[in-house]
Formats: C-alpha cells, structure tokens, sequence
C-alpha cells in the first residue's frame, strides 16, 4: 500500500490504562508498514513522553532495576522515533501545550513537541485518516 | 472537512479543567477554522441541560474562582455555527424532556444514527 | 456508500454502552455500510464463546466482518479453538490498512 500519514489522538496517562499500549501498538504498526503518523497527546497523555520517568525494581518478583528492565513509555516512542526513521518515515509527536503546563511535565524526550489544538485540526486536515482514542 | 465530535464521558475532569476537555478542544478547533459538530451521548447528554451549576467549591481556603460552564460553551458553539445533536434515547432514558435542553440543541433518535454518520467525512468518538 | 471501522475495547459486562455499539455497527451495515468491529483488549472476552458472544455471529449476518486482536486473545489465554462464530482472528496491522484505507475509525 502507497504511504499514508494517519493522526492519533491520545488522551491517557502513563500506567493508567491499556488504551495506551493499544494506541503505541497501533502506532509501531503504522510506522512498520512505512506510514507517516501524528500524535496528538492530549490531558493526561501528554506525561507519556515526560523525560523524568524513572524505572524501579521489582522486591515482590526479586528483580533489581535492571531485571525489572522497567517498560517507560518514554523510551518506547523514543523507539518508535527510531522506527520511524529507519522505515524512511515519520513519527510527529506533539503534546498539547496547556496541558502540558498544568502537569508540570514540560520535560520531555527529544522530538516530541508543544502543540495546540490548531495544530490538531491542521494534522487531521492534511492526513489520510485520524483516530481519537478518547479516555473514560 | 466535515467532522462530527462525539462525547458520551461525562463529568469526568471537569472541575480540575474548568471546562469539559473535548467541548473545549472543539470551541479552540472551531477557532481555528474547523468545521465541526457535536453528538452528545450516554450522560453527555446531560450537558446540554439548563441550569447546570458547578460553582461554590472550596479547598481549605482556596476557591474555585472559574467553575466549569458547560451550557455556555455549547451556546458558543451554537452561536458560531457548530450544530449540537443529543441522542434522544438517551435523554429520556435520563428523565430528560425537550423544555430541559438549551435551545438550538437537536434531537437524534439512536436508531437515526448510522445515516447520520453518513453526513461527516471524519467521526471522533471522545 | 461509506465504510467503517469501529474498534471495541470494552465487554458488555463492564459497560452498557457496549451493546449500543454492536447495534450501531449493525445499523451501519444495513445501510449498506462496509463495516468492521474490531474487538481488542477486554472488548475479546466474550469472543470466547459465552452467553453473549451470540451478538457475533449476528453481527456476521448482518454483514458486519468481526475481527479479534490477537495479543488481547494471548494476553487472557483464549485459543482460538473457543472462539465464538462469526469472529475472525487478526492483527493490528489489519486495522492499520483499514484506517489507511480512509474507512471512518472510531473508537469504543
């Protein structure tokens, strides 16, 4: 299939949900079938590319940190970045900057960027197709 | 390109936000040229009621100065052209009858739905 | 006529609105819709055959395609010898050349 670029809409934070797992899934898979893909990281998801998580052991399961070899949403779409370029595409990640502000998680990992809802509109507009995977 | 919003979660953040997240993000988008139309479902529906009150909430001392105003924010929307639709199924399933609506506000019944659809290039489901 | 894809992440028992979902896709289809559901995370337990997997093979005969995330069925330990009828295994990559496809995708 000629590439496409797609739009997601994520609202979820970190640890929260499985909402999000299945939007990064959705994303690797776009990106390996050599789509171009938008993010759109609103409310909560905007912490999913916060630089400051941190991984931790596991005392219930007898793991140090590094056995537990933590998943941080972080490094996954920082991978999937990599993904992207290596498959000659693009992975946009843009957070949406009010919400960003008021979680106070304005450190985030090279490539994701402050966006608005204009910007939102405007990667709709100029994309093949966008999913909204809202939060309950 | 013609999209329909659809929000069927209600109340969820609304006081911490000062506003309902998806019909913010709607009024910011309309701002921004989108041509954009609501569907409010399953509790959602309750926003478009007349009354809704959110204010008064205190914190120890600290007030909540700006309380959320859910039925002035569809009258934006309304007043810059967006239509609003509530599922009627839903409203009355809720007790809901027309004299508690906003004005401007219109009335879908679910079975009308898949045509309706057929209306809008693109479909959120918030 | 247009198409959809509709993706249900939640099972009947956790929220009512999940049986307004499946009567939604079904609608679309008579309307002469191509339409898919694409049940994933809790939205596959009761694609293993239940009391209320029935909707699936009713959804099939409306002419809706029903397909199943196949790391959700792994995730919770349904083989595909319990599935219930009318539903199709699947990757995300199916979904992903639907949603390329430009098929209307919402989220349930």
């Amino acid at each position: 299939m000629a590439k496409k670029h797609l739009t997601l809409v994520m609202m979820d934070a970190p640890f929260e949900n499985a909402r999000t797992v299945s939007g990064l899934r959705l994303i690797d898979a776009a990106l390996r079938r050599g789509h171009d893909v938008t993010v759109f990281a609103y409310e909560g998801a905007v912490a999913l590319t916060f630089a400051k998580q941190a991984p931790h052991a596991n005392a219930v399961h007898g793991r140090d940190a590094a056995q537990e070899d933590h998943p941080l949403p972080k490094d996954w779409i920082a991978a999937l970045m990599a993904t992207a370029a290596q498959n000659g595409g693009q992975l946009e990640w843009i957070n949406c900057g009010l919400c960003v502000d008021e979680r106070g998680v304005g450190e985030a990992i090279p490539g994701a960027k402050r966006g608005s809802p204009a910007d939102l509109w405007k990667a709709a507009e100029a994309s093949d197709n966008t999913l909204v995977i809202g939060t309950r | 390109m013609k999209t329909l919003q659809i929000v069927t979660s209600a109340y969820r953040c609304n006081i911490e936000e000062q506003d309902d997240p998806v019909v913010w993000i709607s009024q910011a988008m309309k701002a921004a040229g989108a041509e954009l139309h609501l569907l409010l479902g399953g509790g959602a529906v309750n926003y478009a009621v007349r009354g809704q009150d959110a204010s008064g909430l205190l914190f120890g001392g600290k007030a909540q100065t700006q309380p959320p105003r859910i039925e002035e924010d569809l009258r934006r929307l309304l007043d810059k052209g967006a239509e609003v639709y509530v599922v009627q199924d839903d409203a009355a399933a809720r007790g809901l009858e027309r004299a508690d609506l906003l004005e401007g506000v219109k009335g879908l019944s679910r079975a009308e739905l898949p045509r309706f659809f057929g209306r809008f290039e693109r479909i959120w489901r918030w | 006529m247009a198409s959809y894809l509709l993706f249900e992440s939640q099972e009947p028992f956790e929220s009512a609105g999940v049986q307004r979902h499946y009567e939604l896709a079904a609608g679309l289809a008579r309307e002469g819709n191509q339409v898919t559901v694409f049940l994933i995370q809790n939205g596959v337990l009761v694609a293993r055959r239940s009391v209320r997997s029935d909707a699936f093979a009713g959804l099939a005969r409306a002419g809706v395609l029903v397909l199943v995330d196949e790391f959700s069925l792994k995730e919770r330990g349904i083989p595909p010898s319990r599935l219930a009828e009318g539903v199709k295994i699947a990757t995300l990559d199916q979904a992903v050349d639907q949603m390329a496809e430009g098929r209307k995708a919402l989220w349930f």
